[in-house]
């Protein structure tokens, strides 16, 4: 069961945010982050490569993004 | 589909766009080192619907309405348009009203402010280092956890009343056209003098904030985001455009002759150094807050974003607020209520910025 950060409804910068605390507190694993807007679905997953995690998957879900993200050990 | 305008390349791409056809638009007839200026335009709309009487800034700038229309068309065809409202909506008007007294005082919001530097006013420097302070200040609050809440999804008319009411504006704007020498068309306000009197014609600054609006709705251009996610994240995305837009803006006007360096006598500007500081740490501070600069909430309100347009609304009685009371500045520099406006803007940002965070 991988974490789940819900950033759904919160405005940019708060799901950049949510997802850089969430790992910097499980360093590695997978980590999925749900988002309802393209802005922050481009937004984490541009913070996420910087970071050097892998964004694995991205799918649609309700009326934004079910994104996952990966960071091998 | 990949988003290529949210791309490095793309990013920078309509960064140059803005900053060419800014300057472009002086020489078309904007005032000079004002070819876009949100919180100007803002102020100028509020003044041609006679919500201030301030007679030199009185003109119902159709780039405002076609930002809004623009980032619409945008969001519909990409089906991006999301609905939604409900984050601390009052707040969001405060820092509206505050953004725009601090922009007053400066004489310009983030766009501007380089578009000042790209034309050689000098003076825009002490404004940018106090734009950089202000978000630097917004970026503590933010680490510590500062947030005004999620939105919740809402009706799809609900979306539609601001881009609707920017129809109406230009609607408005048609039936009751510039008459040359009168200083009033029915509903309208029109100044027949200083920078209100000085634009480009209606079609063009239509179409280039409708341009202007499509591209940044798709690329999510933010000057104060560029700023921000440099400070917060050490990340270069958005800052690559807002620097982009100043090059191209500062090469074309030297091309067509519109680059005159200095500090005294610089167009719709001041140089009283402390105050163009002080007062962009306060609009940089509110922008933030409120998670985007003044452009950017025009096409976040565009886009469906509730409280976007809300802190829209805010600009706009924070602009009458500014000439009815004497707070903005002026060529001649910034008046003692301007000051004490800072002072209180000031206090009432980091009162927000301190109370509104979660426990983290």
């Amino acid at each position: 069961m991988s974490t789940v950060v819900d950033t759904r409804g919160l405005s940019c910068p708060q799901p950049v945010i949510m997802t850089l605390n969430e790992m910097k507190k499980i360093n590695k694993g997978d980590m999925v982050i749900r988002v309802d807007t393209d802005t922050a679905k481009e937004n984490v997953s541009r913070a996420a490569r910087a970071q050097g995690w892998q964004v694995a998957d991205i799918q649609p879900e309700d009326e934004g993004y079910r994104i996952t993200i990966r960071k091998e050990g | 589909m990949r988003n290529v305008l949210a791309t490095k390349w793309g990013i920078i791409i309509v960064g140059a766009v803005i900053g060419i056809l800014a300057s472009l638009l002086q020489f078309w007839g904007n005032p000079a080192n004002m070819g876009i200026c949100v919180a100007c335009f803002v102020r100028d709309v509020t003044g041609a619907l006679g919500l201030h009487r301030a007679p030199v800034v009185q003109y119902l700038r159709p780039e405002i309405m076609g930002f809004v229309l623009g980032s619409f068309g945008a969001a519909y065809l990409f089906k991006e348009f999301r609905p939604r409202l409900g984050s601390a909506p009052i707040v969001r008007f405060m820092l509206g009203v505050f953004a725009m007294i601090g922009a007053l005082i400066f004489l310009g919001c983030p766009w501007r402010a380089v578009l000042r530097l790209a034309g050689g006013d000098w003076n825009a420097i002490l404004g940018l280092l106090g734009l950089v302070v202000g978000i630097w200040i917004g970026t503590g609050f933010l680490r510590a956890g500062y947030n005004l809440g999620a939105t919740h999804r809402t009706y799809t008319s609900v979306g539609w009343i601001f881009p609707i009411v920017m129809a109406g504006f230009l609607l408005i704007m048609l039936f009751n056209p510039k008459i040359a020498g009168e200083a009033q068309s029915g509903m309208l306000f029109y100044s027949v003098e200083g920078p209100g009197s000085m634009h480009a014609p209606l079609i063009i600054s239509l179409v280039v904030g409708l341009a202007i609006g499509f591209l940044a709705q798709k690329s999510r251009f933010c000057t104060m985001g560029a700023l921000r996610d440099l400070i917060l994240f050490k990340q270069t995305h958005l800052f690559a455009g807002f620097v982009s837009l100043t090059l191209a803006a500062f090469v074309t006007n030297l091309v067509i002759n519109q680059f005159n360096p200095g500090f005294v006598g610089q167009p719709v500007a001041h140089t009283m150094h402390f105050w163009n500081f002080a007062g962009m740490v306060l609009a940089g501070l509110a922008f933030s807050l409120a998670g985007g600069c003044p452009g950017r909430q025009l096409f976040l309100s565009g886009e469906g974003d509730g409280d976007a347009a809300v802190f829209v609304i805010g600009m706009i009685v924070g602009a009458a607020f500014a000439h009815n009371f004497g707070l903005a500045s002026s060529a001649d520099g910034a008046t003692p209520a301007g000051m004490t406006a800072v002072a209180i803007g000031l206090a009432a940002c980091l009162l927000i910025g301190f109370t509104m965070r979660e426990k983290i």
